[in-house]
């Protein structure tokens, strides 16, 4: 896959990487997502995402070549490979935040390595490609379970570490209120997750009418189309005995819809690190002293929210990219003892040569498309 | 939309999860400090390479590893090497990288075109994937296209007679 420009990508005879790092594996991918977040790339919204790039940090794949310090890898293992580049030795690997190493990404601080996002998440070439470079090949790649499904696998690699901590981070008490914002795979995981720390009521707002139903049906949730509703925040407070939600998870990030000035200001005119009319409707729906919860992903400038209602409400906010590592061992559990099905979520299985159709499907919401995965062609032979 | 309430009981794997401890700053971290010494920790082997690779001015040399994708090259990279003598926290690192991102697209195509490539832009924006699933609003917006273009031509060519 070869990012070409906003909009268009490519399939491309790209050179086999190699191992640079002696604790780098090379491993040949059986599997990789497109991920919501990989649209912000698609869409020239990520500052550094430069032409020639291979995108993809949602990946399973059999290792190939080891470098010389890797001793817990080897040739062969079949693996997942969580979307962050972690050392396993910074303070804070050491402290379990994986999501925030600090020697991994020369470019920016405020960000860890991220597989194929942009030179400002590291510049590594991503995974949905034949084959793919992983750093730090003994510290956050994983050997999938014996009978573990690879779809369920892959999907371990993001999406469900990332719902599953929207779900956390929030805090969720035994019989809170939850609304999620955005009924996207990440949405609708955290949505599921919300059940699992005893949420008494999960509320799931998006405009995508065939995201919702899946959403209702599968978390399962209360659904709701903003399109059809007049004001969200109002329609919140009622809808909550006029208290506001306990928890507010924003599961959309950069590319939301619903605000026209946001839009423009954020989608159109790239003024602002996103369209962050999710977030403004969370901090307003939320009740006060509840908590706000971000996994959608913003870009690095400013952004217009209603911060002063953070402080006059007393708010918590919580945010990160999720912590894979840490996060790996419970949630396997999940799905094999049946309480969570990712591979559910898989809507549409691509060849990796039609890479463009896919990111056209999944970024325009065709073919009722939750959530694509590439195959490669040695996958598929 | 008509709301269905859920009867949490009934919900596979309700609760296996909840703790009462986490309200409201459930420690992501595993606390230990450790940042208050600073650069402490033992680093991995510093990773070597010939490729240029920008990095940040918040931080003092380059990270034990780090991508050799696409390395600055061209006005793009000048602009994207200017772009990383300011930090993180100003315009004059972000918006320079924007810019050249899209003078990168400009050269990309003309890195294709020497190599005598012609990129079929049609097929990189997945227009067939639109013609299968949405084929009505493709087409719409083709007429619309060629509408404002037929028109932009029709008035600057009137405007030059």
């Amino acid at each position: 896959m070869n990012y070409r420009g906003p909009l268009r990508v490519r399939i491309d005879e790209k050179p086999m990487p190699e191992i640079l790092h002696p604790q780098d594996a090379i491993v040949r991918v059986t599997r990789s997502c497109i991920c919501g977040s990989d649209l912000h790339l698609y869409n020239g919204s990520v500052p550094d995402t430069r032409p020639g790039m291979t995108f993809g940090h949602e990946f399973t794949g059999i290792v190939e070549q080891i470098g010389g310090e890797v001793q817990k890898l080897k040739v062969g293992d079949h693996v997942l490979v969580p979307f962050n580049i972690a050392c396993g030795k910074c303070v804070f690997c050491q402290q379990e935040l994986y999501g925030n190493c600090h020697e991994s990404n020369s470019e920016a601080t405020a960000v860890g390595a991220i597989y194929g996002y942009s030179h400002t998440a590291g510049g590594y070439d991503g995974g949905q490609a034949e084959y793919v470079r992983v750093p730090y090949a003994d510290v956050s790649p994983t050997v999938i379970p014996d009978g573990m499904d690879p779809d369920d696998a892959v999907m371990l690699t993001d999406v469900v570490p990332t719902g599953y901590q929207a779900a956390e981070m929030a805090g969720i008490q035994p019989g809170d209120t939850v609304c999620v914002f955005g009924a996207g795979p990440v949405g609708i995981m955290a949505a599921r997750c919300a059940w699992l720390f005893g949420a008494g009521r999960v509320i799931v707002i998006d405009c995508v009418q065939y995201r919702l139903e899946f959403a209702r049906n599968y978390a399962p949730a209360e659904v709701y189309n903003f399109k059809e509703l007049d004001d969200v925040v109002l329609f919140m407070k009622k809808t909550t005995d006029w208290m506001g939600a306990d928890v507010c998870i924003d599961a959309v990030g950069a590319e939301a819809a619903g605000n026209a000035m946001q839009s423009l200001l954020g989608r159109k005119l790239l003024m602002q690190g996103g369209s962050a009319t999710a977030l403004h409707w969370a901090i307003n729906s939320v009740k006060k002293g509840g908590i706000i919860s971000i996994v959608g992903v913003y870009g690095p400038i400013d952004t217009l929210v209603p911060i002063g209602n953070v402080l006059n409400k007393g708010l918590t906010i919580r945010a990160n990219q999720a912590s894979v590592k840490r996060l790996l061992p419970r949630l396997i559990e999940h799905v094999q003892s049946g309480v969570l099905n990712p591979k559910a979520l898989i809507t549409h299985r691509v060849p990796l040569e039609y890479v463009s159709d896919a990111y056209r499907i999944f970024s325009a919401k065709l073919d009722n498309c939750i959530k694509p995965v590439l195959l490669p062609p040695s996958v598929r032979s | 939309m008509e709301k269905r309430l859920i009867d949490p009981s009934q919900v596979k794997g309700w609760g296996i999860d909840a703790d009462p401890k986490n309200d409201p700053t459930y420690p992501m971290k595993a606390r230990n400090n450790g940042e208050h010494k600073g650069y402490s920790w033992q680093r991995p082997t510093q990773q070597r390479g010939d490729v240029e690779v920008l990095h940040s001015n918040e931080r003092p040399h380059l990270t034990a590893v780090f991508g050799t994708s696409t390395p600055p090259r061209g006005l793009s990279g000048l602009l994207r090497r200017f772009a990383f003598r300011y930090s993180e926290s100003s315009y004059g690192h972000w918006l320079p990288l924007m810019a050249a991102d899209r003078i990168g697209v400009a050269e990309g195509y003309v890195e294709d075109l020497a190599r005598g490539h012609i990129p079929n832009v049609f097929a990189e924006r997945g227009w067939a994937a639109e013609w299968k699933y949405n084929r009505g609003s493709l087409l719409l917006r083709i007429g619309v296209g060629v509408a404002v273009i037929s028109a932009a031509v029709a008035y600057l060519s009137s405007d030059t007679d």
